[in-house]
């Protein structure tokens, strides 16, 4: 299955990417050639197969719910491309 | 010493050299960062150095080998593939996107080789997020391969597996999403094991995928790689996929005796798309272990077709998921001036990703996308149970599957980038052990026209130890392991 620009414009607003007009075609044919590879899952019956989502099929561990790690808020605010007074800093959201 | 000894020397013969301070830590961290600053342009395969921690680390081992102390990696300098978080030290994953980013604390990687007694020189090179098997998709610049300038190191682990081939350091660290360690290692003429999905945590390793990540060793020798993975190995509170199995001394468990071992051969892997010259290198390592007292067996791999759909689905969809946490506000690049949040995250992605990491994010994001979850996602993670259960079969039979890393020796810089699918049928025969979760290593197979062969060993979960052993004695019988590229302290 071939898939559109529009299609593509789609799914770039959903991962917040941004594709330019000249990029567009490109980037479409690209992805199609991804997915007609892909497509070749549907040639494999997988009737009552249980889906695989850790190879060991392993179930979530959970430990002790007690104190773990220090405070280390600075360190990782030192990251933060824009921050004041420990906030990240984002543009105005609510008017 | 000349520097080619040292470069030269196994981590085992390093170690005897510190213990009975014929060397010390610090002069063999100046020989290797020495050869690094004067061959290192050419290659690219370091991008970040950590000389003066490194100094100041060795001559604190110094002073715990003159004290008697210390274990067999005490003293040994190693770089680091830059996606593990390095406490301080920058950590970009070959991406504009943490081109400046300095972790708060060490991966439990890092820190275990730490605690180990292994000198950190620096940082290697590496496809932006991992995405790549040729070291071409770094912001940082492609990497190039050491045994011919004109070819690619493959990748991801690309800029870790030119640096051990060019004599920059006797152990590096890699990671293998879908064959990261061993097509590398393959093309590089070295020696890279991917272990068991769980033995070794991902606390720290920037994520890719996260059900198929694994870090793992590359060095000289399996027996150098056993040295290490002992050491990153284990249960890890930090990662709660980390299994709870007890690591063996890999090293010490090499006996190089592999009488009665069962060898399985898969029929598939032998296909078409294999280079006829590579069937041949292997086939001539496989007889040798035939030698040796093993036994091969002829296998099925009936689904190893679907291996490559298979993993360009549930990868892609992973990283979709991992990497929509930058968003350019809590940590890597943000854009210039956002007029609103749409903006920031718009822009920041559009301009931190390169085209590679953004094509995966696509994909992964529609193959998630409501209406496209069950043909995409769910069909392919049924088929990824197929893919294991053929593996589990098969090692009803069989103690080892073995069979080529890679279907070529290194191709030429850019001559794949265009064709995202042709790059991705360079990882036909490495890509189904991740999804299965097992333990896979490469180790030399000799040369065509220059340029290393890998055979690939697979083995049965968390049995790392039966592989390990049959790479060494296939090492003790030949010297291809030891053969040099033509390069840096290693030129005639």
């Amino acid at each position: 299955m071939s898939v559109t620009p529009e299609d593509i414009e789609k799914v770039a607003l959903l991962a917040r990417l941004s594709i330019s007009e000249s990029e567009l075609p490109e980037v479409t044919e690209r992805f199609s050639k991804v997915l007609d590879l892909v497509d070749e899952l549907n040639t494999i019956n997988t009737d009552g197969v249980v889906p695989m989502s850790n190879p060991h099929d392993m179930t979530q561990r959970l430990r002790a719910d007690t104190v773990t790690s220090h405070n280390s808020r600075e360190a990782l605010m030192a990251s933060a491309p824009a921050q004041d007074s420990g906030y990240f800093l984002v543009p105005k959201v609510i008017d | 010493m000349a520097d080619s000894d040292v470069v030269n020397a196994s981590v085992s013969e390093l170690h005897r050299m510190l213990s009975a301070r014929a060397i010390s830590s610090e002069e063999l961290v100046n020989t290797y960062l020495g050869q690094i600053e004067a061959e290192n342009e050419s290659l690219n395969a370091v991008i970040t150095l950590c000389s003066e921690q490194a100094l100041t680390d060795a001559r604190e081992a110094d002073q715990m080998l003159s004290r008697g102390e210390g274990n067999p990696l005490t003293g040994i300098p190693l770089l680091h593939k830059d996606i593990f978080c390095t406490q301080g030290v920058r950590t970009t994953c070959g991406s504009h996107m943490l081109e400046t980013f300095e972790p708060a604390y060490d991966a439990t990687v890092v820190a275990r080789l730490k605690a180990a007694g292994t000198i950190t020189l620096g940082k290697c090179n590496m496809d932006e997020f991992a995405m790549g098997s040729s070291n071409e998709t770094s912001f940082f610049g492609a990497v190039k391969n050491p045994w011919d300038l004109n070819c690619v190191p493959g990748g991801s682990s690309g800029g870790s597996a030119a640096a051990l081939a060019a004599g920059f350091a006797p152990l590096v660290t890699g990671t293998d999403t879908g064959g990261s360690i061993r097509q590398p290692a393959s093309l590089c003429g070295i020696t890279g094991l991917k272990p068991t999905y769980g033995r070794v945590s991902r606390l720290g390793i920037i994520a890719f995928a996260s059900s198929l990540d694994q870090a793992g060793p590359m060095g000289r020798s399996a027996e150098d790689c056993a040295h290490m993975l002992t050491a990153m190995s284990g249960i890890d509170a930090g990662d709660s996929t980390s299994a709870d199995r007890a690591v063996p001394d890999f090293a010490a468990a090499l006996s190089g005796e592999i009488d009665g071992l069962r060898i399985g051969i898969p029929r598939e892997y032998f296909n078409d798309a294999l280079n006829p010259e590579v069937r041949a290198r292997i086939m001539a390592a496989l007889s040798l272990l035939e030698k040796a007292g093993a036994r091969l067996i002829d296998i099925d791999l009936p689904h190893t077709h679907y291996a490559i759909a298979t993993y360009y689905v549930i990868a892609p969809a992973e990283a979709s998921a991992n990497l929509a946490r930058y968003d350019g506000v809590r940590f890597g690049h943000r854009c210039d001036a956002p007029i609103d949040l749409e903006d920031l995250y718009l822009r920041s992605r559009s301009e931190g990703f390169g085209e590679e990491v953004q094509r995966r994010i696509l994909v992964g994001t529609y193959a998630l996308s409501s209406g496209f979850y069950d043909a995409y996602f769910n069909k392919a993670q049924q088929v990824r149970r197929i893919i294991a259960e053929d593996f589990h079969r098969a090692f009803e039979t069989v103690d080892v599957i073995a069979g080529p890393s890679a279907p070529n020796v290194a191709f030429q810089c850019g001559t794949k980038q265009q064709d995202p699918v042709a790059m991705y049928m360079e990882d036909i025969y490495t890509l189904a052990v991740n999804l299965a979760g097992l333990p896979g290593l490469s180790a030399p197979a000799g040369l065509i026209n220059g340029m290393p062969v890998g055979l690939q060993l697979i083995g049965k979960a968390f049995d790392e130890a039966t592989i390990l052993n049959t790479a060494h004695r296939l090492q003790q019988d030949t010297d291809w392991h030891t053969i040099r590229p033509n390069f840096g302290a290693f030129q005639s």
